[in-house]
């Protein structure tokens, strides 16, 4: 595997860097609002910030910060980007 | 066209689409994502100029109010500071409508009776309806009218997202949902609104959760009680610069002990009749904005005044009147309200507090705001008059009706933790569909008001405290 | 005649008793864009301006004139999207899909656009007659970002309009453009919006199948696309429609 293209879960994104979604794993309702802010494949994230205890994770997504927690974020896959 | 005729077409067309949809490998909801959103950056694109420049002072106030070792910390001094900022500017306007009122009686009572009108009359109207208005205007009014607006400039900054993705930790533990946080704030205004404002909790089960324990938060009609027995009890014995802090520091703890209680409940529940995991949750955190100061405090102002006024009238002064007469009609030696405070005296004191007080709770289920007026009213109609113009008038009164610091922190956890006035009940039915919820709302926080007096008071007695 | 009936039992439905002359306009954006600034300046209605998604819960209604006209303001729940199955994007769009608004004015963020217009791309599939009003312009100045007002307009083919609610810019500009197309007979027709072919094939397959029904209010492109979506609680509110119509 090239590096850069590794494929790691959003939650594993320490916070200040990006990632490029390459695929949403999640069901049911979640998965209808994870795509409706706009976080479907191919979409630039940025983990801005964890909460004190390092769940939720803030992201940055299409210039709006979105909370989501961790075990949610294991789901969605992403490449690291630079 | 009849009614079979458009459910079959619905169910052919329903059935089609789903053989559709099948053919496509169920990714056609996705695409149709994609696409829209494929359409929006399109445009987008062509419209928006950006030359963006870096969250500044976002990133700076966050990096405080949301970090490790600041967010908890900064969480509580925020609250006890607007707690502080109620109580201190409080005082005055309380203690000046008190004087108001009591003028303004003394005028009533002098036009009376010059006017030939019967005792009983002056008895409903004025020492009934009046002075019932009179102590919720003074009592509840003051705090409300500083509280709201601070609160609201907090809001609007955009705190609020950023405390429920401080708590939503803690809330997911208990199997409950970061935005419940979000609930709890607009409990602070009215209860039956927190209860409408649990919509925007996704899951259902989380969403009956926040329902059921929203009433933990004191609302405004509560919220006034505890700052008046925190200041003139707890704090009443210390000297005067400190009163302040150490009433607000009061205040405060009760709110905290709401929300630990909040917890423990959710905990519970979703152990129990809520069984389940914590499913997911979506917040957004919207950039801060400095609040319209001036606008924000007078707008917040006017409503709360309104509101507070509206309740007033509309259950302060039938209560009042209510009261008065209950208190004024003699079965016997007593009056109806002696008989059934002395029939609820064994209970009271169970939970360290007497039968009076636990039946003002009860007169007060249509509004927590006629609580106080309720108890004075009883209390002054048993014993010897006295005018109430001020917190140490009142302070006086309680202490002559047996009140020890006991009873002060029974009247509080009683007063944050028991049933939810009638409108949050229906607006709970409303929102629930369901009588068995209304039911749970009405008796979580009964048993659980009943079980923390109990404990708390047998402990102290134990230990030989009082 | 039984169009005017029917209008008047469908918004009776949700709640909304205008009188006949009135104009009915619904007001939709995503949370956090100032919508109720948006409502409380063109009312002067005072509800409380909420920073939190989902604040406005319960459908705010207001009045204001213009142009001789009055005009009844629907404030809706801030959603995202209209296509999930939460009870607040539910109410949104059983509103304006069913409460025949005479317009419906979205809200959007300057400073998030491209998410904003995924939902005014979703209003305008619904219905024509649509003004886009892109808020908080001033914030998105002290930014760095500049929304061409324009070429949006060109985009979209309806109204738009660029306003700071919270100083008042552009609230004159956003009236005018409310009362033409409320009082327009026929509405314009908005840009629409371009699927992938994999899309298109199906939804022509489909709307085949709904020919002999969906004429009328309900847009069929837009009824075969949710019927691909699967969603339920879009076919009970098509449900609901039906029987409140045949009724």
């Amino acid at each position: 595997m090239e590096i850069g293209t590794a494929s790691l879960s959003l939650a594993d994104l320490p916070a200040g860097s990006a990632g490029c979604i390459t695929s949403v794993e999640v069901g049911g309702l979640l998965r209808r609002r994870i795509l409706d802010l706009g976080m479907i494949p191919g979409t630039q994230v940025r983990c801005v910030r964890k909460a004190p205890w390092g769940d939720p994770v803030a992201l940055q997504v299409r210039g709006s910060i979105i909370a989501l927690r961790a075990e949610d974020l294991k789901r969605i896959k992403v490449s690291p980007l630079n | 066209m009849g009614l079979s005729y458009t459910h079959s077409w619905l169910d052919i067309a329903s059935d089609k689409a789903e053989e559709i949809r099948q053919r496509y490998d169920n990714r056609i909801a996705d695409l149709i994502v994609n696409d829209l959103y494929s359409n929006a950056e399109e445009i987008a694109r062509k419209a928006v100029i950006s030359s963006r420049r870096s969250r500044g002072w976002d990133k700076k106030l966050d990096d405080i109010l949301t970090s490790r070792r600041f967010g908890y910390p900064v969480m509580m001094v925020l609250l006890g500071a607007v707690f502080w900022l109620t109580i201190v500017g409080a005082n005055y306007p309380s203690d000046l409508l008190a004087l108001l009122f009591s003028r303004l009686q003394e005028q009533l009572t002098r036009f009376f009776s010059v006017t030939a009108v019967p005792g009983w009359f002056h008895g409903v109207m004025v020492l009934g309806l009046f002075e019932g208005v009179a102590c919720v205007v003074s009592v509840m009014l003051p705090p409300m009218a500083i509280f709201f607006p601070l609160f609201t400039l907090l809001e609007d900054l955009g705190y609020l997202p950023r405390v429920a993705f401080n708590l939503d930790h803690v809330f997911k533990r208990c199997g409950a949902c970061g935005k419940q946080a979000l609930t709890m704030c607009m409990g602070f205004g009215c209860n039956a609104a927190g209860v409408v404002s649990c919509r925007i909790i996704d899951s259902p089960r989380e969403r009956i959760m926040a329902m059921l324990t929203n009433n933990f938060v004191p609302c405004n009609g509560r919220f006034p009680i505890l700052i008046a027995i925190g200041t003139i009890f707890i704090a009443g014995i210390l000297p005067y610069g400190l009163q302040s802090a150490v009433a607000a520091g009061v205040v405060t703890a009760m709110v905290v002990l709401g929300v630990l209680i909040t917890f423990g409940v959710s905990w519970l529940l979703s152990h129990t009749i809520l069984r389940g995991e914590a499913s997911s949750m979506v917040l957004e955190l919207p950039p801060y904005r400095m609040p319209q100061v001036v606008p924000v405090i007078y707008r917040s102002i006017i409503d709360r005044t309104i509101f507070v006024l509206r309740r007033a009238i509309i259950m302060a002064a039938p209560a009042g009147a209510l009261t008065w007469i209950l208190a004024n009609t003699y079965i016997g030696d007593f009056s109806i309200i002696v008989h059934v405070a002395t029939w609820l005296q064994p209970l009271g004191q169970m939970i360290g507090m007497d039968g009076f007080i636990l039946l003002a709770f009860i007169l007060g289920l249509p509004a927590n705001e006629i609580v106080i007026p309720i108890l004075l009213m009883m209390y002054l109609s048993t014993g010897q008059m006295v005018d109430f113009t001020s917190l140490e008038e009142l302070r006086q009164i309680l202490i002559n009706n047996g009140w020890t610091w006991l009873t002060a922190v029974n009247m509080m956890l009683f007063t944050l933790l028991h049933w939810p006035c009638t409108t949050t009940l229906l607006t709970v039915y409303k929102e629930s569909g369901s009588k068995k919820w209304t039911a749970m709302s009405f008796l979580i926080p009964t048993v659980t008001a009943f079980l923390v007096c109990l404990v708390f008071t047998q402990a102290v007695q134990l230990l030989g405290l009082v | 005649m039984t169009a005017q009936i029917n209008k008047r039992v469908l918004r009776e439905h949700f709640g909304i008793r205008a009188r006949p002359e009135q104009v009915v306009v619904a007001l939709a954006g995503n949370p956090n864009v100032g919508k109720s600034t948006v409502f409380n300046i063109l009312t002067g209605l005072r509800q409380h301006t909420g920073n939190w998604p989902g604040k406005t819960v319960d459908n705010a209604q207001g009045v204001f004139s213009y142009r001789h006209t009055s005009f009844l303001l629907v404030d809706l729940p801030g959603t995202y999207s209209l296509l999930a199955h939460t009870i607040e994007e539910q109410i949104a769009r059983d509103f304006i899909c069913f409460g025949h608004p005479d317009a419906t004015l979205v809200v959007l963020d300057a400073t998030c656009l491209e998410r904003n217009l995924n939902l005014a791309l979703q209003v305008l599939e619904i219905t024509p007659r649509v003004v886009i009003c892109v808020n908080l312009m001033d914030e998105a100045r002290k930014k760095g970002i500049i929304v061409d007002i324009k070429t949006l307009e060109k985009e979209l083919r309806v109204p738009v309009v660029g306003t700071a609610a919270r100083i008042g810019e552009g609230i004159e500009d956003l009236k005018e453009a409310l009362w033409q197309v409320a009082t327009q007979s026929t509405p314009g027709e908005p840009a629409p919006v371009r699927y992938s072919p994999e899309v298109e094939e199906a939804v022509q397959e489909l709307s085949s199948a709904l020919e002999a029904v969906a004429n009328g209010p309900l847009n069929r492109r837009w009824l075969a696309l949710r019927l691909l979506d699967g969603n339920p609680s879009i076919l009970a509110g098509i449900n609901t429609y039906f029987e409140l119509l045949s009724n």
